[in-house]
């Protein structure tokens, strides 16, 4: 009796404390929590460039082609495809069953809606418009590329992993007026973005989409299935480093996405976390080619020889196997356009010759204006061993510091550098938006609107189009080479080093060994 | 009533004057949202486009008049980067940021007018060195230091209590109070500390005053003069704890941040490090307001302590 009444208290007791447990009622919801590298604050991914926003399209949205793990494009929302002898008609089948999560079907006349939004602000949409593409829709499930001029990269365009990634969204919204966001939200992607749960600078919440019609073969890369194996994810938008890796430590996340490099030693000795590479980044200097003196190829050239790449990644606080201490491309080494064409001169900091290009260039002392982020800590890293070599080939540095915010309204100023403009900043770039001529936009050249720096060379423009334009493997690869060797002797832009960005798990979390480029968080499962 | 009335009047002039400083601070300083949103692979084209479309390209006096107006019909405007009115983003903060103050000040309350009636009353002794170092102390050491602190001894080591988040009260009590313990704990230290000085300083003047000698003169015990002793020093406390649960309520940027509390705090940081102007500019307004009612109360409340106060 007496042992009765015991357990019979005990039970109780547990139902009680279980009462009190948070998502008791939600025990068998299996929810990953990740941190994100950002907070997200534009829903539309054909509006903005920054990653999160990104991240955010992949999580609810689908596209027509992905990149697979070996960086090819592999058919996604689309069943077939062919393409005329003359590479100037591509005909396009949905999949059957594509469904939106307004319950409406995936129509080719949403594809075509979304990939003429997606042509006016993507540049290699922008190149396709250049080649004369159209969109056109056939019927229900089939649409047709037309060009004027064959164009080689079709399907790396549609595949493209970054700033903008060709989501195909409902007509109706592809249809709106691009000068605003788009906020509302309806993909047929993997999950649902819960906005009722939505807090933003605090909570980003998406539940699988029941709707989501995964393809048969297994998740690749982007490609292939994107079934998710968790019912639930909530990013969780934690400001400050340290709390997020106390969270992680106590299991109240699963997954940071970007370790703070500091912290990657740290958290390589815990027995309960992994660390894994979430992908690869390129940083580079960006010089001012619109003033004296960086109008002058010359003095470019003087401020590559002063740079040694393994000082900046090694300031960046990236340990040695996430970093490389030379790279030769500007195209990402290990990635598909790797090639070491034109850079032989460059392979070693060469002082002497830099002071002479210098004189030669013309170079008589003036300041030249330096914008020093103060955040984040990795880009200020760089910047200050970039102040350093410019200062030991004799430049004159006026050193602005600024938060990064400050500093990315000012680079788009094209005013004179003591007017309010700039000489050089520092940044860097997932390796989707460098690894090829067209995706490495801080190449592009063409004497018009192009990205701060504000590169013009007629010559290189022409390479660049001509690459795009070549549709045999052997003809492109040559053209890459004569490229870079081109951008090796008017450096649009100078890369000062690669190295990779890391995510930190937990151990019990599984398959994060899949994780490619981008949060690809329906690989996981817990 | 009417000095009620005159008072709340008074509040439109001030309320005109942070409203045009405060436009004019953030459109001057440095930055712009349009570049911000438009992304690192932006071109200059794209970023002017993004100023037509938000009207960032008017002038700057436009801007303000098209703003006040909205304003004065009860519109407080959208966030430019996330599109939510920025109603729904105070709303949203509303809940953790009360409960954050209430049970901070609750708490600073407790502990600290006890602790400073203690010290005053041993004044000298150990008892009042103990609790004017701890006083010191709190106040002085950084609140994230103390914020890390809490964090690796409640959360990581001893696992008690969660590192990070809020849990809404409607998740259960509990819940709600055990998100909200070490962020508390962490605040109410510098606010104990500040209000312990001021009790003892006021209790220990009152403690000198001829009445209370009268008082123990008299034969009364030692907690009804203190209770005379603490009526009589309540204005000053009162003053502290109001301006206390202001500036609560305005925010607590770094506690909130270290334990990623989805306050006001951390709405208006993370405006001001994306140049929303909308939300900055509604959200200190409606701060400015809030500090202004909440000194009205203070005043207000004086007459409870002291009914021989007429205004």
């Amino acid at each position: 009796m007496k042992k009765r009444l015991l357990a019979s208290l005990a039970a109780i007791s547990m139902t009680a404390a279980c009462a009190l447990c948070p998502g008791a009622a939600m025990a068998e919801t299996k929810t990953l929590r990740l941190v994100p590298h950002a907070d997200l604050k534009v829903l539309d991914p054909t509006f903005t460039t920054a990653y999160i926003t990104r991240n955010f399209g992949y999580m609810v949205y689908d596209t027509l082609f992905a990149m697979d793990e070996k960086g090819q494009p592999q058919p996604e929302m689309v069943r077939d495809y062919k393409v005329s002898d003359d590479k100037k008609v591509w005909t396009f089948t949905l999949r059957d069953g594509l469904k939106f999560s307004d319950g409406n079907p995936v129509t080719a006349a949403d594809c075509v809606a979304s990939l003429q939004r997606w042509t006016a602000r993507d540049n290699i949409g922008h190149a396709l418009s250049a080649a004369g593409g159209k969109w056109q829709a056939v019927d229900a499930s089939t649409f047709t590329l037309t060009l004027e001029r064959p164009f080689g990269p079709v399907l790396d365009g549609l595949a493209k992993v970054s700033s903008y990634p060709a989501f195909i969204l409902p007509a109706r919204l592809a249809k709106m007026p691009a000068d605003r966001p788009l906020t509302e939200v309806v993909g047929s992607g993997p999950f649902l973005f819960k906005r009722d749960e939505w807090v933003p600078g605090n909570k980003v919440v998406f539940v699988r989409n029941p709707d989501y019609k995964p393809r048969s073969e297994p998740a690749s890369g982007l490609a292939g299935s994107k079934a998710p194996h968790v019912d639930r994810v909530e990013w969780v938008i934690l400001p400050d480093s340290n709390s997020a890796v106390a969270a992680l430590k106590n299991q109240e996340v699963d997954m940071i996405e970007q370790t703070p490099a500091d912290y990657i030693e740290p958290l390589r000795k815990e027995s309960g976390i992994a660390i894994g590479v979430m992908g690869r980044n390129q940083a580079y200097m960006v010089l001012n080619q619109a003033f004296p003196p960086f109008d002058n190829a010359k003095i470019r050239q003087a401020a590559a020889h002063a740079i040694d790449q393994a000082k900046f990644v090694s300031a960046m606080g990236y340990p040695p196997d996430l970093r490389l201490d030379h790279c030769d491309t500007f195209f990402i080494c290990g990635g598909p356009n790797e090639t070491a064409a034109g850079s032989a001169p460059y392979a070693k900091p060469d002082i002497a010759l830099a002071r002479k290009l210098l004189a030669e260039g013309g170079y008589q002392g003036q300041k030249v204006v330096v914008m020093l982020p103060s955040d984040p800590v990795y880009l200020n890293a760089a910047t200050l061993v970039a102040i350093q070599a410019l200062q030991d080939i004799g430049m004159t540095l006026d050193i602005q510091a600024m938060d990064w915010a400050t500093m990315t309204a000012r680079r788009s100023k094209k005013a004179a550098p003591d007017q309010g403009g700039w000489n050089v900043f520092v940044s860097s770039a997932s390796e989707f938006n460098v690894n090829s001529p067209l995706n490495n936009t801080y190449l592009a050249a063409s004497c018009g609107n192009t990205l701060p720096g504000w590169p013009c060379d007629k010559e290189l423009d022409a390479l660049r189009a001509q690459w795009i334009a070549a549709v045999d493997p052997a003809g492109r690869k040559a053209l890459l080479d004569r490229f870079q060797e081109r951008a090796y002797q008017v450096f649009p832009n100078v890369p000062v080093g690669q190295f990779s960005l890391t995510f930190a798990a937990l151990k019990s979390l599984k398959h994060t060994d899949r994780i490619w480029g981008v949060p690809n968080v329906w690989v996981l499962d817990k | 009533m009417a000095y009620v009335i005159r008072r709340v009047f008074s509040v439109v002039p001030v309320m005109i004057v942070v409203a045009v400083i405060v436009f004019l601070l953030i459109h001057l300083s440095p930055g712009d949202p349009a570049a911000l949103i438009a992304g690192d692979f932006a071109t200059a084209d794209d970023i002017a486009r993004l100023h037509a479309a938000l009207g960032l390209d008017e002038p700057l006096w436009r801007q303000f008049v098209l703003w006040a107006g909205k304003l004065l019909r009860g519109d407080l405007g959208t966030s430019i980067f996330t599109q939510v009115p920025v109603t729904t983003l105070l709303a949203q903060r509303l809940e953790p940021t009360l409960s954050i103050a209430a049970l901070t000040m609750g708490l600073s309350i407790v502990v600290a007018i006890p602790l400073g009636v203690l010290a005053a009353y041993r004044a000298g002794s150990w008892v009042d060195r103990l609790v004017m170092v701890f006083a010191v102390l709190a106040f002085s050491v950084p609140v994230f230091l103390v914020g890390y602190l809490l964090i690796y001894g409640f959360a990581v080591q001893l696992q008690w209590l969660p590192v990070q988040g809020y849990t809404r009260l409607s998740s259960g009590v509990w819940p709600w109070l055990r998100s909200l313990i070490l962020p508390c704990v962490n605040l109410a230290l510098v606010y104990i500390a500040l209000i312990t000085r001021m009790t003892r300083a006021t209790v220990l003047e009152v403690l000198h005053e001829d009445y209370i000698r009268t008082a123990r003169a008299k034969g009364l015990g030692v907690l009804p003069v203190l209770e005379h002793a603490v009526r009589n020093a309540a204005i000053p406390i009162a003053t502290t704890v109001g301006v206390g649960i202001a500036l609560l309520i305005g925010g607590v940027v770094v506690t909130e941040t270290v334990f990623a509390i989805p306050g006001i705090g951390r709405l208006v940081i993370d405006a001001v490090q994306h140049h929303d102007y909308p939300v900055i500019q509604s959200v200190l307004l409606i701060s400015a307001a809030t500090y202004v009612f909440i000194n009205l109360l203070i005043d207000l409340s004086y007459r409870l302590f002291d009914p021989r106060i007429r205004y």
